[in-house]
């Protein structure tokens, strides 16, 4: 019953945080600037899905950031140039003409459903094709990398249809609302917020159920999983399609709270960086990544603000010792050190986060104790 | 003709590069498990080595050389260093020593550009090196025939040492089976550490090596990391063969798309034919067999 | 579950009431498009708020900085002679970290949270085309100092680099002055050469120059055995080069190494100032080509003490490029509008700025009221054993900007 009543607190105090002392309290730039940390808390609900409770290391969140950010910014884009039209950087850099593949995404509605379905349906193939030939740990991390680094290449090729380096930018209007009006601007604040609540609802919800219990039995004892007659590929194929999904999303809204979606915010060092808020706030936590996100946004903005080059460091120092010495991240702070302070006879075992409340060994101890195959944790 | 023997050198020498990028890899990540992404900024560190080196001893080709040695010692120490402080502690958790690593790189590219300036910098090459010679019909780039030929003994070393010293044996034998290695009286603590040193120095004479093709600055490790990886993925763990093979037909790969299309597009075709081989060969080229499952 | 799902409704049902009562009032205040309203740069005080907005952090620190440092010096400058219409600049310096977001988001910072008069800086085409919007919907100015692809006029940015006329196509004028007849182009694969290339094709084509070939590198690539076996089999007499950063160095070398040389395939390049001959290497390009509108070594009194100046500030190793120089003459520039108009207002000073002039380390300068670039001197020059950059050919006179090309009757169908 009080784990019920926490719930309901936390959201309502959630809720009041995010559209009531939030705009009141902010300009409306830190407002925006709230926003867009909001966008990428989106990016990290997924994350910690994936990788804190399926152990699936995505190291390309930004391919499926970028999809959602760069359908939303076509459709702005040729809403912008009115029916008919083309948009401007064609113009410029192409030969004046929209491409074929450009043209539904005039229409509001295909664009919406493309950004729900396409990044989402694109991670449930590469999830397939990957996780059904059993690869994982390192390799799945590997191979997530170099997507993230062959997206933003292509996307940097094709300039004619991309816009190249320069991205896709100078949206004028969000489906019929000039973005330059401050009431818009609030308006995409509100639509973050909430999206970003249904979210860790969701979350929650698939976290509690039996699918759920699962992901964490696959990451923990994929085989046993198996022998017990599941299908673990199912099981993480969800969840890294759910968290596709959350980074389209997020991806989407992105685009026209900042105004540009660019290739360097979806390559291999921004896919990295998404990680780093997960790690601090907790991975395998329903609220760790979604405050590690803004914290360490915030942090990222009003210190290299001050420090340029300080900022660098302070990142590295946040992975190096999050990471390192707090695997379970400053969500389980509180848990460490009551368990130091217990005594030395507990075995300090980082068991999970708080919310599930059941020990469990290790997280990336993945797969079997024979050395040689926990290392290369993939089949021979 | 001689565009395809100029190509077929091209794929070869783009091979070299990435083996020597890899090697360090292959017994770092192949051998031990660790995935470590400040492998390329142990590069940097090598290249600016070299640079170190060259402004003490002025001889462009004695610097090369001693360049070499220094640049394996500055390798291995920083990732002995790297070893005892960090990775030792995770080596049950693969997957966040990726992250520490990351943050380590970080730090490393940093501490670059506040030590050694913004601007990149340059090392000469000595005059032996200088100019092409005549290889069927086609100028071959000396400096790249060097690398080449670095590259082959790197591997040739490696590969004698990990076969025929006891210390191989002692490294082969914790790669196995770490449990029975160390009741066998090994200690696998010092074998781990040992090997960590010579992977890592190899990425410093990868980046004295790298000083003869381009610049140096805090991100050349960069460009290279991903690539690395990707070879000793595919090349299959716990084997320098399968390394070698894997970067050579990669190099192949890149400078045939790269010829017939452009850079940008090869890269991406390459990295679409790395996704269909492990759909083909999910263990890589070459692997260990071993009973376990999964 | 069921318990979970009803917060997860109410949650939801916040959500978009919230966005509900937003969408109610947007009809009128959407509808009118009215720009976030008036400036609030304060004129009160004694003195006057300036941004500088730079990359500090990311892979374009290294050539951010040095117009970073020359910007601080023309600011110290200013203030010492008395400031701007009696008032001391007030600096407020931001990292742009490499990042056309993070351009963007600073930007708005400047202008809406610091106030600021207005902003100086940005480098790549990217943070530029990020800014763009924002110094647009937030009615502010932005005066940007490097030579980029033209094809772009904002009323709110002010361009104190070269456009193409002033840079790309002398350098072609040259290449076709030396009769040269094949040309090949290499570049890094991003906005600038694109757009710099596609008008190079179609400028060949107008005056019988053959384009042999055109490649296209990922930034940051680092090997050229390939591109420059196509150059070799080209048949190229002269190549036009914009690649960007790293890539020059891989590139000169494999160049080098496969026994090209300067004097019988030379490189004109757009990208490489005297920063970053030291980092390609002096005997890589020593007598290569480079189109620009500054050199180091112009002998002029104005340059004798930007010289002499930047050199005792920053230490006597350090050189000086064309777009540090066009970021200080930049700060003049303004000085000199906010002058004419006697305010720092917006309006006034568009309004001011047309033949406003400066005597420049490069020459004089003067600002075009019309387009908002400057009218520079092209030179052509070529890189010296010493690794500074001498004057090979010049334009003799300032040319006008002319960024949309409109004077070229072969540049017809570009925009």
């Amino acid at each position: 019953m009080s784990a019920r009543i926490r719930l309901w607190g936390g959201f309502a105090v959630a809720a009041v945080l995010l559209f009531v002392v939030a705009p009141g309290a902010l300009s409306d730039f830190r407002l925006n600037l709230l926003a867009k940390f909001l966008c990428l808390a989106m990016v990290a609900v997924g994350i910690g899905l994936a990788w804190g409770r399926g152990g699936m290391l995505t190291l390309g969140q930004g391919v499926f950031f970028g999809l959602g950010g760069y359908l939303m910014a076509m459709h702005l884009k040729l809403a912008d140039a009115g029916p008919g039209g083309v948009p401007d950087f064609m113009l410029l850099y192409g030969d004046g003409t929209v491409p074929g593949w450009w043209e539904p995404f005039r229409d509001p509605v295909v664009t919406v459903v493309a950004i729900l379905v396409v990044p989402t349906g694109l991670a449930a193939l590469l999830g397939l094709a990957v996780f059904k030939r059993r690869v994982r740990g390192a390799y799945f991390a590997i191979l997530s990398q170099a997507l993230a680094a062959a997206f933003a290449i292509l996307l940097i090729g094709q300039q004619k249809v991309t816009g190249g380096t320069n991205g896709l930018n100078g949206f004028k209007s969000f489906f019929g609302f000039t973005l330059s009006d401050p009431v818009n601007k609030r308006m995409l604040y509100f639509i973050a917020a909430g999206v970003l609540l249904v979210m860790v609802a969701v979350t929650r919800l698939l976290m509690r159920s039996r699918w759920g219990e699962l992901l964490v039995a696959v990451r923990d004892q994929e085989n046993r999983v198996r022998f017990l007659g599941y299908d673990p590929a199912g099981v993480k194929v969800v969840a890294y399609a759910t968290a596709a999904c959350f980074a389209a999303i997020g991806g989407a809204l992105f685009t026209p709270i900042v105004g540009i979606i660019s290739p360097a915010d979806v390559g291999v060092v921004p896919s990295i960086a998404f990680l780093v808020g997960v790690a601090i706030g907790g991975r395998a936590t329903l609220l760790g990544p979604v405050l590690g996100a803004i914290a360490v946004s915030w942090a990222e903005t009003s210190l290299s603000e001050q420090f340029p080059s300080f900022w660098t460091y302070f990142q590295g120092a946040l992975f190096i010792g999050v990471v390192a010495f707090l695997p379970n991240g400053l969500a389980t702070l509180g848990q460490v050190w009551r368990r130091r302070r217990a005594g030395p006879g507990t075995p300090d075992d980082e068991s999970g986060g708080p919310d599930d409340g059941t020990p469990r060994s290790d997280p990336h101890d993945e797969q079997e104790h024979d050395p040689a195959d926990s290392l290369t944790g993939r089949t021979a | 003709m001689d565009a395809l023997v100029s190509q077929l050198f091209a794929g070869l020498s783009l091979g070299s590069v990435l083996l020597l990028a890899a090697l360090g890899l292959a017994l770092t990540f192949g051998q031990m498990g660790v995935i470590n992404m400040a492998h390329g900024e142990f590069m940097m560190a090598g290249a600016y080595t070299a640079y170190v080196v060259q402004g003490i001893v002025a001889d462009a080709g004695v610097s090369l050389l001693v360049s070499l040695v220094v640049g394996f010692l500055v390798g291995g120490l920083l990732g002995l260093l790297l070893e005892v402080t960090l990775i030792s502690r995770m080596y049950r958790r693969p997957l966040d020593t990726l992250l520490v690593t990351f943050g380590v790189a970080l730090v490393l590219q940093q501490a670059a550009r506040d030590v050694f300036g913004a601007p990149n910098v340059d090392v000469r090459a000595p005059t032996w090196l200088s100019g092409a010679v005549q290889v069927l019909g086609v100028g071959v780039p000396k400096t790249r025939l060097f690398i080449l030929a670095l590259a082959a003994v790197c591997l040739a070393a490696l590969a004698l040492v990990l076969k025929l010293t006891p210390l191989g044996r002692r490294i082969r034998a914790t790669v196995q089976n770490r449990d029975l290695a160390e009741t066998s009286g090994i200690s696998t603590r010092g074998t781990d550490r040992l090997t960590f040193f010579i992977g890592s120095g190899v990425a410093g004479v990868a980046g004295v090596a790298l000083t003869l093709l381009g610049s140096i600055g805090p991100t050349l490790g960069t460009s290279y990391i991903v690539d690395a990886f990707l070879v000793v993925v595919v090349g299959g763990i716990g084997q320098l063969k399968g390394a070698a093979i894997a970067a050579l037909a990669l190099g192949l790969l890149q400078a045939t798309f790269e010829y017939s299309t452009t850079a940008s597009i090869a890269k991406v075709l390459v990295f679409v034919v790395i996704v269909a081989f492990l759909q083909v060969r999910p263990q890589g080229l070459v692997s260990v067999r071993s009973r376990s499952l999964a | 579950m069921r318990a979970l799902a009803l917060p997860a409704a109410a949650a939801l049902a916040l959500g978009l009431a919230a966005c509900g009562a937003r969408t109610a009032d947007e009809p009128e205040a959407g509808g009118t498009g009215t720009a976030s309203g008036s400036s609030c740069v304060d004129t009160s005080g004694d003195s006057i708020k300036i941004g500088f907005l730079n990359s500090l952090s990311g892979t374009m620190a290294i050539s951010e900085q040095t117009v970073r440092d020359s910007l601080d010096m023309a600011a110290e400058e200013i203030n010492a002679a008395g400031g701007v219409l009696g008032k001391q600049l007030d600096v407020v310096a931001e990292d742009g970290a490499s990042e056309p977001t993070v351009f963007a988001e600073k930007a708005e910072k400047l202008i809406s949270s610091d106030c600021v008069a207005a902003v100086f800086g940005g480098w790549t085409s990217s943070s530029r085309k990020a800014m763009l919007p924002v110094f647009e919907s937030k009615n502010s100015l932005l005066f940007y100092p490097v030579q980029y692809e033209g094809l772009e006029a904002s009323k709110n940015i002010f361009y104190t680099g070269a456009t193409t006329n002033q840079q790309i196509i002398p350098a072609m004028d040259y290449l076709k002055e030396q009769g040269k007849k094949k040309v090949f182009l290499v570049g890094s694969d991003y906005v600038f050469p694109r757009t710099a290339n596609k008008e190079i094709v179609a400028y060949a084509k107008a005056n019988g120059i053959e384009i042999v070939g055109e490649e296209y590198a990922p930034l940051g690539h680092t090997d050229f055995s390939t591109i420059v076996t196509k150059l070799k089999g080209s048949g190229a007499d002269a190549v036009f080069n914009t690649l960007n950063g790293d890539s020059n160095v891989a590139f000169f070398k494999e160049y080098k190494n496969v026994g090209l040389a300067a004097d019988t395939l030379p490189v004109v390049s757009v990208s490489i100032a005297e920063e970053e001959v030291g980092g390609i290497g002096v005997d890589n390009v020593a007598g290569q080509l480079t189109a620009w509108n500054y050199y180091q070594t112009v002998d002029s009194p104005a340059n004798e003490k930007f010289v002499a100046a930047f050199k005792a500030k920053y230490g006597a190793d350090r050189v000086t490029s064309d777009p540090m120089e066009a970021a200080y003459t930049s700060l003049y520039l303004w000085k000199g509008m906010v002058e004419k108009a006697k305010s720092f207002d917006v309006a006034a000073v568009q309004e001011a700025a047309g033949g406003v002039s400066f005597d420049a380390p490069e020459g004089t300068v003067t600002v075009n009221g019309e387009n908002h670039h400057i009218a520079k001197t092209a030179l052509i020059g070529k890189i010296g054993p010493d690794g500074l950059i001498y004057t090979e050919w010049s334009s003799k006179e300032p040319i006008e900007p002319d960024p949309f090309l409109e004077g070229y009757d072969w540049a017809a169908d570009l925009s």
